[in-house]
């Protein structure tokens, strides 16, 4: 009596053993595919550029070989003042030396000016994913729909990075007492 | 005995001719406030003739056309939002849009969204929160900043210590107020552990140039002396796709809402991967208002 149910049990297993790997493998494939494409998708607003500054090339001429010795600024970009690790970083970690009008990530390979976010996220991963989730933050639009991000340069200087304080509003009325 | 019959009678009589008078009198008037019954008992059709009317009296009173909808809950959706304090700065810019997309009263002033300051070393007290701090600059320094509304319940006690039955829970979750048939008691304003409900004292005041003319009826119409009124996630905004105003406004981007129902959205992003908390948990209001450490 005992025998056919454990048959039966032993032959559930054996397709729910060979049918997880199958079912793993096709909904990792699956989600991976949709992120891709999300990637791509992100809206966001024009690099907040100084004005004149961009396109790079302009003043940059590919002929002429670029120094790619760490070095302090005299002729141009003086006004730069780098606060974001600034002992191990410099122009060239980030800005492309072959192509001017264009960021680099570790890889080499190049990126638009408008997908600096990936950059970012090399170092800050956690704060890419977050913001990738739109948790980390402004993003306006719809709940339920299209939504604009803001690039992570909209709100941080690329150069020097921490948030700066801002001057707040003004105090709600004390009760009874009118205007403050 | 039969006079007083007679005569109970004739009175009777009396006054129904006088019903039947007023009524022929009165039916080209299709909104008459006093005679309104409550917003949830309504039919479409008397809907519609309020809404109109409404519209009509506040186009003219503000010199400007206004639209007015009463546009339902959608299926599916439970709206919910999140509000990150590790990023919170207490700049109030969300203060004033509240007020300025709300039609709050501007003189006697009124806000929904009261920004509470906080010592880091105290952590969340709220006998020792300040909602008037100055400052030239925010974030000040061993200070944390908690902006507090209506949490928008699960178990909401104004709604139950309603006497009138003026404000309840709509299917979305958004908890709202008819204005028309609120009658100043204040019970849910005693019963709100949050201070998230306001009272009208004086006559509100909003300038004409500055109205929102687009409105819902349970929320940001223009309200009347006596009567309250909360947050109510922009309700004009939210039943069309659209994020509440103070999340669209905030600086640092500390401020989080979508549908709870559905696990693509912000608000459920944030409730499986951070650090979460509601205020008074002990009173088991259940807020769809989250706190979250966001660092």
């Amino acid at each position: 009596m005992r025998t056919p149910g454990a048959l039966a049990v032993l032959l559930l297993c054996s397709i729910a053993g060979s049918c997880q790997p199958a079912a793993s493998i096709d909904s990792g494939w699956g989600s991976a595919a949709p992120a891709t494409q999300v990637v791509e998708e992100i809206e966001v607003p024009p690099p907040p550029f100084t004005e004149g500054v961009f396109p790079c090339s302009d003043c940059h001429d590919p002929e002429i070989p670029t120094n790619m010795r760490r070095r302090k600024m005299k002729t141009a970009h003086q006004e730069i003042e780098l606060r974001h690790d600034q002992e191990h970083r410099w122009c060239l970690d980030c800005h492309s030396a072959v192509d001017h009008d264009k960021l680099h990530l570790a890889s080499g390979e190049l990126i638009d000016f408008t997908e600096s976010y990936k950059l970012c996220g090399q170092c800050h991963g956690d704060k890419y994913r977050d913001w990738r989730a739109g948790v980390h933050g402004r993003r306006s639009g719809s709940w339920d729909g299209h939504k604009t991000y803001l690039l992570c340069v909209n709100c941080h200087n690329a150069h020097a990075p921490a948030f700066q304080p801002l001057e707040p509003e003004s105090a709600p009325w004390r009760p009874h007492g009118g205007s403050q | 005995m039969n006079e007083t019959d007679s005569s109970r009678r004739e009175f009777l009589c009396a006054l129904a001719g006088c019903a039947a008078a007023l009524a022929g009198s009165c039916s080209e008037i299709t909104h008459t406030p006093f005679f309104q019954k409550r917003f949830r008992e309504l039919s479409g059709e008397e809907r519609a003739g309020i809404l109109a009317d409404l519209v009509t009296e506040q186009s003219e009173r503000f010199g400007k056309q206004v639209t007015l909808t009463a546009e339902g809950a959608r299926e599916g959706v439970l709206f919910g939002y999140a509000l990150d304090i590790s990023r919170c700065v207490g700049c109030r810019r969300c203060v004033y849009a509240c007020v300025e997309e709300n039609n709050q009263s501007r003189d006697p002033q009124l806000h929904w969204i009261r920004v509470l300051e906080m010592e880091k070393e105290k952590g969340i007290d709220f006998a020792h929160a300040d909602a008037y701090y100055e400052a030239e600059t925010v974030p000040r320094p061993g200070h944390f900043y908690l902006p507090v509304s209506c949490q928008q319940c699960e178990n909401p006690p104004c709604v139950k210590s309603c006497p009138v039955g003026a404000t309840w829970k709509e299917p979305d979750g958004i908890v709202v107020i008819d204005y028309d048939w609120c009658i100043g008691c204040r019970c849910c304003m005693s019963a709100c552990p949050y201070g998230a409900r306001h009272f009208n004292w004086g006559e509100p005041r909003i300038p004409d140039e500055e109205l929102n003319p687009n409105m819902h009826y349970l929320g940001n119409r223009p309200r009347m002396k006596g009567v309250v009124e909360k947050c109510t996630f922009c309700i004009q905004r939210v039943r069309n796709g659209r994020y509440p105003a103070c999340v669209e406004v905030c600086p640092v981007g500390a401020r989080k809402f979508g549908n709870l129902l559905d696990p693509s959205s912000e608000v459920r992003y944030v409730l499986e991967h951070k650090r979460v908390f509601v205020l008074k948990n002990e009173l088991n209001t259940r807020p769809r208002f989250f706190y979250f450490y966001g660092l």
